[in-house]
């Protein structure tokens, strides 16, 4: 009877063990359903489908309103595997034009990872207008495929590819990194389009659908009350001319070299040319535009991707005595009648750097109109070594700071992505390569001229040119006039910056002679025009990549400049021969509509410059 | 007295009934949300599962009905009967059964499917108690390790054992139901209650936990030198002489036995059982869109919940059928995710209540009997509840056993309404009996 009871005891025991199982599942009921919230992410996940709608996306416009770029629709046909079921393959085949072959290559890829047989993929991309009319009608015969429509980019006029850049599919990285971007996306790669990315794309809609296990929808989630619809990206207006892009473009057509002009009292971008250039209709589209862009990537002779007007470094050459006369005029050094010999060379280092016949030591006037190589050699030593800094290192980099408040060495903060900042070399850098204590004001020398390793983009030296034209600001360089109708513009671009120069009788006698570049006896004259008063400055750089580089960079009009602009023509020769030509006409193409040298324009259209059996290196990169 | 007599419901345990008849309701309710259709949204629709349910819980009602009317004396005496009858029926099934899913476990009636190992449960029960009612299991403490002596005590054990390992084998390996068969290990409570050495049980634990370990350690040599290590180290605490030496090293081979035969055991079952095992145990890489995608989507449903629930009818993940088997094994998800914890909770208190109360019953019985096949039926129940439900919620493998009165499927509800209800009937019976 003991045992009897003591096995009574035992129901204790049971019910004990069954209530502690029971309280240990409710233990992790508690923590999967109230503490731990990643079940209800999964279910989030599980259930709903992301249905995107894709925004058009911004046009652009020129400054005068014409349309530089567009849209055109485009149909991506997309595949769903696992609703493929009674799809008729052999019409889809045939309606697609592609073998039965290359059919299951796709549908396994659209099964592979990162793909899912349960989510969509695209099949087809882009496919061409007849084609997406030939398979609406039979749609419904292709179980498990839908097209999704998206556009694609369209330029009315074959330009300005640099400066707009392209779009293209959103990398791995990017996609994984920006929550707003899936793969295969579109994305804004170089140029405005990348620059303006955000504004250009809008913002994409969503459509919230409950889906059930095999991925069928059932419904819409809350009613829709979680959708959003798509928002079309903005229009964006360009500050370049599209007419004075185009005529420029033409005439740099079978050079290498780069054009850039600058409205001086905005800062806005007028022309920016690289040229070789191409088409930027080859760069839009799936299959067209991974063929046409690797055609254009081994171009290495041309280098036509290569965006001189940005990226490419020269030396500036002589156009960079106007910054030398300027800091000398500004440290009261020289001045309008200061004079220095010149005997087809600078005398103290025995005629090196050379120049040229010019007849007799000029004034800073001659100088520039003539642009004498000795009277700079002199202006450049007179800087460094100016009484001020007893230490000529001081002087050095009193002229270099002042050189950098114009723009050379570093990076303007242009709103195009991948400007470089050219090179304005340091006191370190000489005392690496002489040695310390190794080198004078004299070893130097030749970067009064703009040689030696002074190296400049396009685009600064047009904004060199255009802060003379101000007398002594800039504004920014930037490739709009705003983004949207409301025109909105970063105000970093509305911001004067001024440089180190502010003496205004100093800008007064430099722009004197570059008018005398263009008049009788000045390194331009044959390029002057009849009524408009043009103030340039020839170029002929010496580089380590074969014949010189021929530059010019000029304003005009005197009085309240509209256009400042500069222009290199790699390998070319003398600048007046081969540079001014096109910045003249680009400023009476600007000015006036139109040129009055048909004679001068007709050689420079025709002109081919670039040798296609030697090959020459271009420019520093 | 003489109206309370005729009575059917004289001396049927209210609360039991009442519990019943609200987890049977809750059921439905739970199987409607599951296969909740737009196009059938009537819930007396017979061509859908809930129409069908409710088919079934008249049919069930009928049967608990009738299980009171009759004698109580008849299922004493039928005990053995029951048992043979629905062994052969087992039997039988493999030849005349029609096959799903790889198992031969149902005979069809037309439009209807009746699965014998359902029904084997309570013959199960029956035959067991009335087989321990007559004798005993206890086994003197003192007796003399002679084989005349253990065959005297452990006779009757054996013979049990029998009575429950006969089912389940002809279950697991003839008709292929795991599930099924799997559960007569309840009946070890059963056993447990009547007098069975404790040291079974702990032995059985050790050597399930010695089984988990040796399934998670994939050394399995270390695992022995481990145990090895253990076994002599033992041997510092307890008196050092011959019997104690050769009981460590039973015990060391014991162990060592259940580590190579874990392996053994794993390596001959069906890929989709280790597949669960891994699942559980986390072993290996399981990829959540095949193997581990039952647990995986289960787990969602419920971990959804959230405190109260989304609401009746709301849930996104069990009602666009993102969860296998959701209106049978894994109706609990539809709990865990339309009612949340505070839903689930009530459902798991309720189960519980259940078998709490069937086992304050058993004890309160005159007979031996009575009170033997309450713990059959507490111990069946709540095998099911905690393997049904800890499989839901990732705490135990996937072993297709349904939810007690809230599965749909007519065998289970009605096995477990016959279950039950034997029990209701014996418990209102119990004081025209004397001791």
């Amino acid at each position: 009877m003991s045992s009897n009871v003591q096995l009574a005891e035992r129901k204790f025991i049971i019910g004990g063990f069954f209530c502690l199982i029971i309280l240990i599942y409710i233990f992790r009921l508690f923590y999967i359903q109230v503490i731990d919230d990643q079940y209800v992410l999964a279910a989030r996940n599980n259930a709903l489908r992301r249905m995107t709608e894709y925004p058009v996306r911004g046009y652009i416009f020129d400054r005068t309103g014409k349309l530089l770029v567009q849209n055109e629709p485009s149909y991506d046909l997309m595949i769903i595997p696992k609703e493929t079921k009674g799809c008729d393959t052999l019409a889809l085949c045939a309606v697609l034009q592609m073998t039965k072959e290359e059919y299951l290559r796709r549908y396994k890829k659209a099964c592979q990872a990162p793909n899912s047989p349960r989510k969509e993929s695209v099949f087809e991309k882009q496919m061409s207008a007849p084609t997406y009319a030939a398979l609406q009608e039979k749609l419904y015969r292709f179980n498990g495929f839908f097209v999704q429509k998206r556009t694609v980019r369209k330029y009315p006029r074959p330009i300005a590819g640099h400066l707009l850049g392209y779009v293209g599919e959103v990398t791995k990285e990017k996609a994984e990194k920006d929550q707003y971007y899936r793969e295969g996306d579109y994305i804004g790669v170089t140029g405005v389009e990348k620059s303006y990315e955000v504004e250009l794309r809008g913002k994409k809609g969503v459509q919230l659908a409950i889906t059930d296990v095999h991925n069928k929808i059932i419904g819409r989630y809350m009613n829709g009350k979680y959708d959003t619809l798509a928002i079309p990206g903005k229009p964006l207006y360009c500050s370049i001319d599209m007419v004075l892009q185009e005529y420029g473009e033409k005439l740099m057509k079978g050079k290498k070299g780069a054009v850039v002009a600058i409205e001086p009292a905005t800062g806005e971008i007028l022309a920016i040319i690289s040229a070789p250039s191409y088409d930027p209709n080859l760069l839009v589209g799936g299959k067209e535009r991974s063929r046409n862009f690797t055609k254009l990537y081994y171009d290495s002779l041309n280098l036509p991707l290569f965006n001189r007007a940005l990226t490419a470094m020269y030396p500036p050459g002589s156009i960079f005595k106007l910054i030398d006369a300027l800091i000398a005029q500004n440290d009261g050094l020289i001045n309008r009648t200061t004079t220095f010999p010149c005997a087809m060379g600078y005398p103290p280092m025995g005629g090196k750097p050379k120049c040229h016949a010019h007849g007799g030591g000029k004034s800073l006037i001659g100088s520039i109109a003539v642009s004498c190589n000795s009277y700079y050699s002199y202006v450049f030593r007179e800087i460094v070594d100016q009484k001020k800094y007893p230490n000529f290192l001081d002087g050095y980099n009193h002229w270099r700071e002042t050189v950098k408040t114009f723009g050379p060495g570093t990076r303007l903060g242009t709103d195009l992505p991948y400007d470089k900042p050219g090179n304005v070399p340091s006191v370190e850098y000489y005392n690496k390569v002489f040695g310390k204590n190794g080198w004078r004001s004299n070893t130097i020398v030749s970067l009064g001229i703009g040689q030696a390793e002074l190296l400049l983009v396009p685009l600064q030296m047009a904004n060199v040119v255009a802060t003379i034209a101000n007398r002594g600001f800039y504004y920014t360089p930037h490739s709009i006039k705003g983004v949207g109708n409301e025109r909105a513009l970063d105000k970093r671009f509305k911001e004067k910056h001024y440089v180190g120069v502010q003496n205004q009788e100093a800008y007064t006698n430099v722009i004197d002679g570059m008018q005398g570049a263009l008049e009788p006896g000045g390194t331009a004259y044959t390029n002057r025009l009849k009524d408009i008063i043009v103030c340039g400055k020839t170029g002929t750089a010496q580089n380590p990549h074969g014949k010189d580089h021929a530059v010019f960079l000029a304003f005009a009009p005197r009085d309240n400049p509209k256009i400042a602009i500069a222009c290199i023509v790699e390998n070319a020769g003398f600048g007046n021969t081969w540079s001014a030509p096109v910045v003249t006409l680009m400023i009476e193409k600007y000015l006036k509509g139109k040129t009055e040298r048909p004679e001068v324009e007709k050689r420079m259209l025709e002109a081919n410059l670039i040798d296609p059996k030697i090959v020459v290196k271009s420019a520093n990169r | 007295m003489r109206g309370e007599q005729n009575n059917i419901f004289a001396g049927a345990d209210r609360l039991t009934i009442i519990t019943y008849v609200l987890l049977v309701f809750l059921g439905w309710l739970n199987i409607y949300a599951a296969v909740y259709n737009e196009e059938h949204q009537n819930i007396f629709d017979t061509t859908q599962k809930y129409g069908k349910q409710l088919i079934w819980i008249g049919g069930a009602t009928i049967i608990a009905v009738c299980i009171l009317l009759i004698d109580a004396n008849f299922y004493t005496t039928f005990s053995y009967g029951f048992y043979g009858f629905f062994l052969l029926a087992n039997v039988l099934v493999l030849f005349l059964g029609r096959e799903i899913k790889g198992s031969k476990s149902w005979f069809r009636f037309g439009d209807i499917g009746i699965q014998p190992a359902e029904f084997m449960k309570f013959a199960a029960s029956l035959a067991l108690a009335k087989f321990l009612s007559n004798s005993t299991i206890i086994v003197n403490p003192n007796f003399r390790l002679r084989l005349k002596d253990v065959i005297k005590n452990y006779r009757n054990t054996f013979y049990a054992l029998i009575f429950i390992v006969l089912p389940l084998i002809i279950i697991k390996f003839l008709q292929n139901e795991t599930g099924l068969a799997i559960v007569f290990i309840a009946f070890v409570i059963v056993l447990y209650r009547e007098g069975l050495s404790v040291n079974f049980l702990i032995f059985g634990i050790l050597a399930a936990i010695l089984f988990v370990v040796a399934l998670i350690v994939s050394q399995i040599t270390s695992l022995i030198i481990a145990l090895a290590v253990i076994c002599a180290a033992s041997f510092l605490f307890i008196p050092r002489n011959k019997k104690s030496l050769i009981m460590v090293l039973l015990v060391f081979g014991g162990a060592s036995g259940v580590v190579f035969g874990t392996n053994y055991v794993y390596n001959h079952l069906e890929p989709h059982q280790k597949v669960r095992i891994d699942v559980l145990l986390g072993r290996g890489t399981v990829n959540l869109k095949k193997e581990g995608y039952n647990v995986n989507q289960a787990k969602i449903a419920i971990g959804s919940g959230g405190f109260f629930g989304k609401g009746y009818l709301q849930g996104t993940q069990t009602k666009y059928d993102f969860v296998p088997e959701q209106d049978t094994d894994f109706i609990f998800c539809t709990v865990g995710e339309e009612w949340g914890f505070v839903g689930s909770t009530c459902v798991l208190f309720l189960e519980l209540f259940l078998i709490l109360r069937i086992i304050f019953l058993a004890e309160r019985q005159r007979s031996d009997f009575s009170r033997i096949y309450g713990y059959g039926v507490a111990a069946i129940l709540f095998f099911h509840v905690g393997v049904n439900i800890g499989m839901t919620i990732g705490l135990m493998p996937v072993i297709g056993i349904p939810l007690p009165f809230f599965s749909y499927g007519g065998s289970s509800l009605w096995a477990f309404t016959i279950l039950l209800f034997i029990f209701v009937k014996l418990d209102a019976n119990r004081l025209l009996i004397l001791r």
